[in-house]
C-alpha cells in the first residue's frame, strides 16, 4: 500500500497549495472549535433571559448585541454553530450512505436493477426538493432530527447518479477485469477495487452537500418551520431579526455572517477537493 | 422533430404514474392514515370535514382501487377541498396564486440569462483577468450567502435606511387609482427585490456553467481552424464558440425550475407575495394536507414541464440531438 500513500500525500499536498481551498478548511475547522468549545468563545449563556437589556446594540458586555428577551447575540451565534454543523453532517451521512448503496447496485448489477432504481431517482427529482422537505416536515412535526433525517432523505439523488456512473466505467477497466480473473468476489471487487476509486467525486459531492444542507437547514429554521426556540440557530435567530428588521440590523447581520461564511468554506474546500483529486479539471 | 417530440412525452408516462404514486404513498404512510393525520393534528377539521375526506379518499375501497381514482383526481386536476376555514377546493386556490409565482420565475429566469452568459463568456475569454478573478469571488459568494438573508439585508438597505423601495406585498394601498403607467411602475418597484433575489443564486451558477462550457469549446478542433484560416478573433469567440457553449443552456435553465419553486416559498414568505410559494407555506403551518400534496405535486409537473420543455428547445437548437 506504499504507493497508494504516496497518491494520498500528492492530493494532501495539492489541497494546501490551492490557497482558497486551505482558507475554506481553516474557516470550518474554526467554526467546528466553535460549536465543540462554545465556552472559549463566549462566557454567556444563550438562552439567559435579562428583560433589562432587550434589543440592545452590540457594545463592550454585548459585542454582537441582544435579542427581544435581552439574550447575548453572540453567545446564540456561538452555541447555533452545533445546530449548523450537526445537521450538514448527519443529513450528508444519510443522503451519501443512500447514494452509495442505490449507486454502486445500479451501477454494478445494470440491467433491470439499474432500470428501476434509476426511474426511481427520475421520480425524485420531478419533486421540488423545498417543497418535498416542507412536505414531509408537515406531516411529522419540526426537530432537529427529523430536519436531519428530511434532509438526507431528499438529497441522495445527486450521490447515486454519481456513483452509478462512476461504478459502470471502473467495472469495465483492466484491473477490475484482473482482480476477477484472480478469483475475487462480488463483494471484494465493489468494495476493494470499485468503491476507493469513485471516492474522491462522492467526497467532493459531499463536501459541497455539507454546504446545501447548511443553507436548507438556516432556511427552514428561518421560516419557523426548523430548529425551533429556545434552540439556538442560525436561522431562527434571523427569524427574530426579521421581526425587528427596521431597528434591531445587528440581529439580521452577524447569524447570516455565520452562515456565509461557514457554507463559503465548505463550496471553496469542495471545489479544492475537485481539483487536488483531478488537477486536469483545475481552474473550470 | 414530431417523432423526437412524441418519444420524448411518452418517457414522461412513467414519470408521472410515479409522482401519483408517491404522493399517493405519502398520504397514506403519515402514522394514523390521511383522516386521523387531518383530524388528529388540525383542530380546525370538523366531522364534517372529516366525513368529507373519507369519501374523497374512498378509504372503505381496497388499495388499488383507492389508488386508481386518486390518479383519475390528479388527472383532472382535483386535489380535494382545502382543511382552512372558507374550505375551498384546492386547484382553485392553486389556479388564484400562480400567475404571480410563475411571472416573478419567469423574469429572474429572463435576468439569470441576460446577465450570466455575458460574464461567463466574459470570463472565459479573458482567463485569469482580474474580471475573472472578481467574477469567481461573485459566483462562490452567489453560491454561499443564504438568499434569504440577503433579502433582509436588501430590505434594510433600500426599504427602511434609504426607504426607495417597498419591502411587502405586490401593490401600494392606492394601487386601484393608479393609471395603467402608475400601476406598472408600482407593481415593477414591489417586484424588483423579489425577482432579483429569485434569480440571484441561479446566476451564479449559470454564469460559471456557462464559463466552463466556453473555456470547453474554445479547446476544439474547429475554433482552431477557425483561427488558423484568419478571422478575427471577436468572430471566433462570438461567431463560432459562442454558438456552441450558449446551446447546453436551454437545460440547465429547464432543470432549474425546481430551484426557483423552492425559492418562491421563501421570497414569497419574506416579501408577502401572494403567490403560491406563500399559500404553500400556509399550508405547511396550518396542516392543511389538500393544499399541500396539491401543490407538491403542481410543483412535479411544472418540473417535468421545466424539462420537456428543455428537451425540445434543445432539440430545436441542435439537430443533432433529435436525430440521434
Amino acid at each position: 500500500m506504499t504507493g497508494s500513500g504516496g497518491i494520498w500525500r500528492d492530493f494532501a499536498r495539492r489541497l494546501l497549495r490551492n490557497r482558497l481551498a486551505a482558507a475554506g478548511g481553516l474557516v470550518i475547522l474554526f467554526f467546528f472549535l466553535v460549536a465543540a468549545f462554545p465556552a472559549l468563545f463566549t462566557s454567556r449563556n444563550p438562552d439567559r433571559i435579562d428583560v433589562s437589556v432587550i434589543l440592545q446594540p452590540p457594545s463592550a458586555a454585548h459585542p454582537l448585541g441582544t435579542d427581544d428577551l435581552g439574550r447575548d447575540v453572540l453567545a446564540r451565534v456561538v452555541y447555533g454553530a452545533r445546530v449548523s454543523m450537526k445537521v450538514g453532517f448527519v443529513a450528508v451521512g444519510i443522503a451519501t450512505a443512500i447514494g452509495l448503496v442505490i449507486g454502486l447496485l445500479s451501477g454494478f448489477y445494470g440491467g433491470r436493477v439499474d432500470a428501476v432504481l434509476m426511474r426511481f431517482v427520475d421520480i425524485m427529482l420531478c419533486f421540488p426538493t423545498f417543497f418535498l422537505i416542507l412536505s414531509v416536515i408537515a406531516f411529522l412535526s419540526p426537530s432537529i432530527v427529523n430536519i436531519m433525517a428530511v434532509i438526507g432523505l431528499t438529497g441522495w439523488m445527486g450521490v447515486a447518479r454519481l456513483v452509478r456512473a462512476e461504478t459502470l466505467s471502473l467495472k469495465e477497466r483492466d484491473f477490475v477485469a484482473a482482480a476477477r480473473a484472480q478469483g475475487a468476489g462480488t463483494a471484494r471487487i465493489v468494495f476493494r477495487h470499485i468503491l476507493p476509486n469513485a471516492l474522491a467525486p462522492v467526497l467532493v459531492s459531499a463536501t459541497l452537500g455539507v454546504a446545501g444542507a447548511i443553507l436548507t437547514e438556516s432556511a427552514l429554521s428561518f421560516l419557523g418551520i426548523g430548529v425551533q426556540p429556545p434552540t439556538p440557530s442560525w436561522g431562527n435567530i434571523l427569524t427574530i431579526g426579521k421581526n425587528y428588521i427596521e431597528f434591531a440590523w445587528w440581529l439580521s447581520l452577524f447569524p447570516g455572517l455565520a452562515i456565509l461564511f461557514t457554507v463559503l468554506g465548505y463550496n471553496l474546500l469542495g471545489e479544492g477537493i475537485r481539483d487536488a483529486a483531478d488537477p486536469r479539471l483545475s481552474g473550470r | 422533430m414530431l417523432r423526437f417530440i412524441v418519444r420524448r412525452l411518452l418517457l414522461t408516462i412513467p414519470l408521472l404514474v410515479g409522482i401519483s404514486l408517491i404522493s399517493f404513498l405519502m398520504i397514506h404512510l403519515a402514522p394514523g392514515g390521511p383522516i386521523s393525520i387531518a383530524t388528529d393534528l388540525n383542530p380546525r377539521a370538523t366531522a364534517d370535514a372529516r366525513a368529507r375526506l373519507e369519501k374523497y379518499y374512498g378509504l372503505d375501497r381496497p388499495l388499488h382501487v383507492q389508488y386508481a381514482r386518486w390518479l383519475e383526481r390528479m388527472a383532472t386536476l382535483d386535489f380535494g377541498d382545502s382543511f382552512s376555514p372558507d374550505g375551498r377546493p384546492v386547484a382553485q386556490k392553486i389556479r388564484e396564486r400562480i400567475p404571480i409565482t410563475l411571472t416573478i420565475n419567469v423574469l429572474s429566469m429572463g435576468l439569470i440569462l441576460l446577465v450570466a452568459i455575458p460574464i461567463g463568456i466574459y470570463s472565459a475569454v479573458h482567463r485569469g483577468s482580474l474580471f475573472d478573478r472578481a467574477s469567481t469571488v461573485f459566483v462562490f459568494t452567489g453560491f454561499s450567502i443564504p438568499t434569504f438573508w440577503l433579502a433582509l439585508l436588501l430590505m434594510i438597505l433600500f426599504g427602511v435606511k434609504l426607504g426607495w423601495l417597498p419591502i411587502s406585498g405586490i401593490g401600494s394601498l392606492d394601487y386601484q387609482s393608479l393609471g395603467l403607467a402608475g400601476k406598472i411602475a408600482d407593481r415593477a418597484r414591489h417586484l424588483l427585490l423579489p425577482v432579483l433575489l429569485a434569480g440571484f443564486s441561479g446566476l451564479a451558477g449559470m454564469s460559471r456553467y456557462m464559463r466552463s462550457n466556453m473555456l470547453e469549446v474554445i479547446r476544439q478542433d474547429y475554433i482552431a481552424s477557425a483561427r488558423a484560416k484568419g478571422l478575427p478573433e471577436r468572430k471566433v469567440v462570438y461567431r463560432h464558440a459562442m454558438r456552441n457553449a450558449v446551446l447546453p443552456v436551454i437545460t440547465i435553465l429547464g432543470l432549474s425550475v425546481p430551484d426557483l419553486l423552492g425559492g418562491s416559498v421563501i421570497f414569497e414568505t419574506i416579501f408577502a407575495i401572494p403567490g403560491m410559494g406563500q399559500l404553500f407555506y400556509q399550508g405547511v403551518m396550518s396542516r392543511d394536507y389538500p393544499l399541500i400534496m396539491g401543490i407538491l405535486t403542481i410543483g412535479a409537473f411544472l418540473t417535468l414541464l421545466g424539462n420537456l420543455l428543455a428537451d425540445v428547445g434543445y432539440a430545436l437548437a441542435d439537430p443533432r440531438i433529435r436525430q440521434g
